[in-house]
């Protein structure tokens, strides 16, 4: 087939080697794969692993050193205009603060029911909005009708559904349910119809002409290509839980409800006891930062990168 | 599974032409007239076409029509039964694939039960000369190589119609030389009957056994040409080497060349 091959002579020049020297052609047949081969091989980018040394100092360090810079001024603030200790505590204050809490229980009674309350019901969030996201994505009709609410829904703020849910559940574990669910659920739905907006209309097309349609088009394309909307919408999911949580703990208070960290940050609000209310906030931003760390940045990260959404590590 | 395997010359025998369109009209709005207007072509089992046409002038409104993903306005269309493999100009592999898995999701679609499946991908992976990025995700190939994965997910469809809309056109010189050598090569060894969209003169030129000009506004075939005695010049009595043998092929590339902008000014009234 010579017409094919006028065009390569440059190509065999570029590889390393025994140079062609005049008649190439003749050689051509087996060459073809190995030029294809060497094409491949420079085309290819090697996968890159930042060192840890690395790592260390572009992505630990500076974060590390503007907590330490916060605390300093906060130090530096108390030690320079003495405040009341009652009204401004200095760190040393609030650190013996969490120590004392720690000790008798009570910070990590506290933590331990909020925590369960968050993650149950950040799990029946998933359970319920999953299903509800990829039903309305798929029906144009439906989408039309309740998309707009849920959008809406997003904006509302979730502890406004608190004096609803107690003149409709009393003062009980089911309010703190209800208002977590109200918080997460729009967030989750929304990421999912996020998720299936962005899935580019060719990847429907090449699921189309392999001959998928109505369930193996959701199952085997349209759910794995929105996993990284619907996985931001997890995140934001659980943010929105967390925060409602913290609200709902704060307005309601006693009856059957168990004492989280909302309830700590109130009672140390009643009892004037600042160091108490500084030590409940540092708790509650403590498991919001460990939970996104922990879990959902390498999650996210994972997925991203497993796509070649996520640029080579720098 | 014969298919992949028969080359082309055994299936001459196969009754009639694999593609019939008669009189295809397609018509979007009213208003904008017919994209395309009374499309007459066969193409015979085997037969590898090029389908050449400025931008804009429907030629992939055509092979979505023959592909089944869009309705013709009138006119009649032949194809098998089973439909037709389709390969686009971006190689829309699932990113959340390796390339095998992607190749192994055509034959899942397809019903090939799942111990044969993944045999089945290697065999298309080496097929297109990857057997070494069976593992690799698509963002982590060359433009070249997802096309050949695509490629390979094609064929996996075992249909006895590829239609390539210009599968080539985002790649390089250098690769797409390389891929058109490959295609050719695959082309011959599965006997697939090819429908190759392009706009590039040289492309439908090396690749087709037939080359066929449409016009814009409104599409339809207007000249035709058959590049075998050029390719095979033993068969059709044509005397010279190799050199001479590319300087005809260049002619007749200028020519279809003169016969494209000629299409195209038309349109400057």
């Amino acid at each position: 087939m010579p017409p094919e091959t006028a065009a390569l002579p440059a190509v065999a020049g570029t590889r390393p080697g025994p140079a062609p020297t005049t008649a190439p052609a003749q050689a051509r047949p087996a060459a073809a794969g190995d030029e294809l081969a060497g094409l491949d091989a420079l085309q290819t980018e090697r996968p890159r692993r930042a060192p840890v040394g690395q790592i260390l100092r572009t992505k630990v360090a500076p974060p590390l050193v503007a907590l330490l810079f916060g605390l300093l001024t906060w130090q530096l603030f108390v030690a320079l205009l003495d405040p009341r200790p009652d009204v401004v505590p200095g760190p040393f204050d609030v650190a013996r603060q969490l120590g004392v809490l720690l000790a008798d229980g009570t910070l990590w009674g506290a933590l331990g029911t909020s925590l369960w309350r968050g993650i149950s019901g950040f799990l029946i969030a998933v359970a319920v909005a999953t299903p509800l996201g990829l039903l309305v994505a798929q029906r144009q009709g439906l989408r039309n009708a309740v998309g707009p609410l849920i959008s809406g829904l997003q904006v509302l703020p979730s502890v406004a559904w608190v004096p609803a849910a107690i003149i409709w559940f009393g003062l009980s574990d089911a309010t703190v349910y209800f208002v977590v669910l109200m918080g997460a659920i729009p967030s989750i739905v929304n990421g999912m119809l996020a998720g299936v907006d962005q899935i580019p209309p060719q990847l429907r097309r090449a699921g189309q002409v392999l001959g998928a349609s109505g369930w193996t088009m959701a199952a085997k394309i349209v759910l794995p290509a929105a996993l990284p909307g619907y996985v931001a919408g997890l995140k934001q999911g659980w943010a929105f839980s967390w925060r409602s949580l913290m609200g709902a703990e704060l307005i309601a208070i006693g009856g059957s409800i168990g004492f989280g960290l909302g309830s700590l940050l109130e009672q140390g609000r009643t009892v004037s006891n600042m160091a108490v209310v500084m030590a409940a906030v540092l708790a509650i931003l403590a498991v919001g930062i460990l939970v996104e760390l922990l879990f959902f940045n390498p999650v996210e990260r994972r997925l991203l990168r497993g796509r070649g959404l996520l640029g080579p590590r720098s | 599974m014969s298919t992949s395997t028969t080359p082309a010359a055994g299936r001459t025998a196969a009754p009639g032409p694999a593609i019939r369109l008669e009189g295809l009209t397609k018509t979007f709005a009213e208003a904008d007239g017919p994209v395309l207007a009374d499309v007459d072509l066969a193409v015979e089992p085997g037969q590898f076409v090029a389908l050449l046409g400025a931008s804009g002038c429907g030629k992939s409104t055509l092979l979505n029509i023959v592909a089944g993903l869009e309705e013709p306005t009138d006119g009649t269309l032949t194809v098998p039964d089973e439909g037709a493999a389709l390969m686009f100009q971006d190689a829309a592999l699932f990113p959340w694939l390796t390339a095998r898995r992607n190749v192994e999701l055509a034959l899942e679609l397809r019903g090939v039960p799942r111990a044969e499946r993944a045999g089945r991908a290697r065999e298309l992976l080496e097929l297109v000369r990857l057997p070494h990025a069976e593992h690799k995700r698509p963002h982590e190939l060359s433009g070249g190589m997802r096309q050949r994965v695509a490629l390979a997910r094609a064929l996996a469809q075992e249909r006895e119609v590829l239609l390539m809309d210009e599968p080539f056109s985002a790649l390089d010189a250098i690769t797409r030389d390389l891929l058109h050598e490959e295609l050719l090569r695959i082309w011959r060894a599965t006997g697939r009957t090819i429908v190759f969209i392009t706009h590039n003169v040289g492309e439908a030129v090396r690749l087709g056994e037939r080359v066929l000009l449409m016009s814009s506004r409104p599409g339809r075939i207007v000249e035709e040409w058959d590049t075998r005695p050029w390719k095979d010049p033993d068969a059709y009595g044509f005397e010279g080497n190799a050199q001479s043998l590319d300087e005809t092929l260049g002619e007749l590339t200028r020519t279809i060349t003169g016969r494209l902008r000629e299409e195209i000014s038309r349109h400057a009234a």
